[in-house]
């Protein structure tokens, strides 16, 4: 299989042109019941200031993967193959010290559950703080407290927040703020990449507008690459410049997010797209038959076959199909595409 | 009379701040919280007194008989004066008065810390006698419970970290095995090996015989000295209780979303155990730190016997011996003070310790 994939292309220019690319990713869990593939061989590549949403069902492997890309993946699970580069840095060969030194630094995390990923006996501004005293590569080098005060202030400030809330105590906060705070952490120390892993999850409607539209104009601000990962479709649409697929802990298909809507081509990101309810006109409500598969035994050929409408018999059961670019700029794993070459 | 409008440079209004801040604390705290902490306090302590005042009545039992049978017994024939005698003594015990006088002698006496005399060791007071006593147990529980605690939190917080040097889990067999056996046992176990087949301490005592308490370091080294086995005995029991408990909330912490997130910020290893994970397991830990204290008293009356350790709890031995109902009424009422003051102190200090618990009303 020599066609061009995201994976050889970024081969070839890993070190400069992108910020990060991913590399046949692997990451496995080692159960009693046996090993759970929850990612499995994804590759993918992110430009600066590019915006990326995974998108899946839970359980498709969205966060074990944000976790590997920070290297936090926690046993029982192992990153057992691949490879993240991180600026042309091969980061699953790093001892932990270097790795230590590149998260915030290089790669910071936008977390999950806001609500309680801040340290609830910790001021805000000390949390803020602590990050940037960690990295300071020189010990003479370590800011004053009226420098780190104003390093605070102004990161606050930059998310939305009044120099108050430093003061604050995170139970003092509201959710939205306590995102925002989130926010002010992972831009402290001007990332390559920002992973927000469902960043939104937990706040209502009006909030998390508000909080991807901050998150926007940080990542603008950054030039840096963002890898947004969610299951709010509507959300994604608004904020991506491309957008993947996950399913099984594979990814089934990455394009740009206009083509995607548009003309989506896997069957799978066919049917999500298609349940989306619509507000202009009235239809019955769709749902994508079936259950996602255990990952501890997946369906033999294609993961998606049990479920697809475009089954081909003899082949899809059969045979995995690769995942390759079948037009410009879009990928996709299906044998309805197997013939085409871009 | 013109206003004077001062501009303050930006240094003091930070400090006016404070002070505003102070103000407001001492108006919210004061006022409020820590004022209805005390009256509960009081309300605790008034109660425990009239129960302990009203118990030992229901018993039927006349301690000044008791006391004066036991002394009859002892002589070999009951004297002709006997019932006037017990009668003298009643007046002079104020027994004779009626119950609700009694009971406002009682508490009138307790409010000033008045224990009363005692009856076995009469005419020297209860007051007299406890203190005595207190300053030993408080000496030797009091740095064996700080000290447990503050060994076995360390070490639990160790073993419920997954980055601490691997020999660390080795400790957890042995500390569960000793937590399991009770203090009395080990302070046996510790007499027969460290006192009497190797000589190495003193087999009981708080200090020589024959020597009288005074400051010099010779009396010191031998007070430290007497209370390494008593103890080490209660060191070793009780390091396992602190221990297990610090590391389950250590494993606990372990999965909290902040943890991750903290990991995430590539903070140093140090930092995220310290500021961390055990600030946070620490809490619960605290609270029964500050229980633990509260019994100090009657923590270690079993070791205190076993070694013959001139503190409380062996006073109180010796007072139920002599059936001394005052002296045992002291001690019930010392233990009861400082029981409710631990928990006190408790209410006090932990929304300092955790900012999510607020000093509200009620």
């Amino acid at each position: 299989m020599t066609s061009l994939t995201a994976a050889t292309a970024a081969r070839s220019s890993a070190s400069s042109e992108h910020s990060l690319v991913v590399e046949d990713l692997r990451v496995h869990y080692d159960t009693p019941e046996g090993v759970i593939k929850a990612v499995d061989g994804v590759s993918l590549a992110l430009k600066p200031g590019e915006r990326l949403a995974l998108v899946g069902e839970s359980g498709s492997g969205k966060s074990t993967l944000a976790m590997a890309l920070m290297r936090l993946t926690k046993a029982p699970g192992r990153i057992v193959a691949g490879h993240i580069y991180l600026g042309g840095k091969d980061i699953t060969l790093l001892e932990e010290p270097e790795m230590r030194q590149l998260r915030l630094n290089e790669i910071a995390l936008v977390p999950q559950g806001a609500m309680n990923s801040l340290n609830p006996v910790m001021r805000v501004k000390h949390q803020i703080i602590d990050g940037i005293l960690d990295h300071v590569a020189d010990r003479k080098q370590t800011p004053d407290s009226h420098e780190l005060e104003e390093r605070v202030n102004r990161l606050l400030a930059r998310v939305g927040l009044s120099p108050e809330v430093g003061r604050m105590f995170p139970h003092e906060l509201s959710g939205g703020m306590k995102q925002r705070v989130a926010m002010a952490i992972a831009i402290s120390l001007s990332p390559r990449v920002i992973v927000a892993d469902e960043p939104t999850s937990a706040l209502d409607v009006v909030v998390q507008r508000q909080i991807m539209q901050t998150l926007g104009r940080l990542q603008q601000g950054l030039d840096a690459a963002v890898i947004l990962i969610g299951h709010d479709m509507g959300l994604v649409a608004q904020f991506a410049n491309r957008v993947g697929v996950m399913y099984a802990g594979k990814l089934v298909e990455l394009g740009p997010v206009q083509q995607i809507f548009t003309e989506p081509l896997h069957p799978y990101t066919k049917l999500l797209i298609e349940s989306l309810p619509n507000l202009e006109e009235k239809k019955k409500f769709i749902g994508i038959p079936g259950l996602p598969p255990t990952l501890l035994r997946l369906p033999s050929g294609c993961v998606f076959h049990p479920r697809c409408p475009s089954f081909i018999k003899g082949t899809c059961e059969t045979v995995a199909p690769h995942y390759q670019e079948v037009r410009p700029e879009r990928e996709t794993s299906c044998h309805l595409y197997a013939g085409v070459r871009a | 009379m013109t206003e004077i409008v001062v501009e303050r440079p930006s240094g003091t209004s930070a400090a006016a701040r404070r002070m505003r801040f102070a103000q407001r604390f001492f108006v919210a705290v004061v006022g409020n919280y820590v004022f209805r902490r005390v009256l509960f306090f009081l309300f605790v302590v008034w109660l425990a007194s009239t129960v302990i005042f009203i118990i030992p009545r229901l018993s039927g039992q006349d301690p000044v008989k008791e006391k004066l049978l036991l002394e009859a017994q002892r002589g070999g024939h009951l004297q002709s004066g006997f019932e006037d005698m017990a009668r003298t003594y009643q007046k002079r015990f104020g027994l004779d008065r009626p119950i609700w006088i009694q009971y406002r002698n009682f508490i009138l006496d307790l409010a000033q810390f008045d224990l009363g005399p005692s009856i076995a060791f009469f005419p020297r007071t209860v007051n007299d006698i406890l203190m005595d006593s207190l300053v030993w147990t408080i000496g030797l529980l009091g740095t064996v419970t700080i000290l447990s605690f503050v060994i076995g939190t360390l070490s639990g917080a160790l073993l419920g970290w997954p980055r601490a040097p691997g020999y660390f889990k080795y400790l957890f067999g042995p500390l569960l095995t000793l937590s399991a056996i009770p203090f009395y046992l080990l302070a046996l176990l510790l007499v027969f090996l460290f006192a009497f087949r190797f000589s190495i301490f003193p087999l009981f005592g708080g200090y020589g015989i024959g020597k009288v308490p005074d400051f010099s370091l010779d009396f010191a080294l031998q007070v430290l000295r007497h209370a390494i086995l008593p103890a080490m005995s209660i060191i070793l029991a009780s390091i396992g209780f602190w221990a297990l408990g610090m590391r389950g909330m250590m494993v606990t912490m372990q999965g909290s979303d902040f943890m991750v997130q903290a990991e995430a910020k590539g903070l140093k290893a140090g930092r995220i155990f310290l500021r961390y994970a055990l600030r946070n397991a620490l809490l619960p830990q605290t609270t029964a730190l500050a229980l633990s204290l509260g019994t100090v008293l009657t923590g270690a009356v079993l070791v205190e016997v076993v070694f013959r350790y001139p503190g409380l709890g062996n006073t109180l031995y010796q007072a139920i011996r002599l059936s001394d109902f005052f002296i045992i009424r002291g001690f019930v009422f010392a233990v009861i003070v400082s029981l409710a003051l631990a928990t006190l102190i408790v209410d006090i200090t932990y929304p300092l310790l955790d900012p999510r618990v607020k000093y509200r009303k009620g």
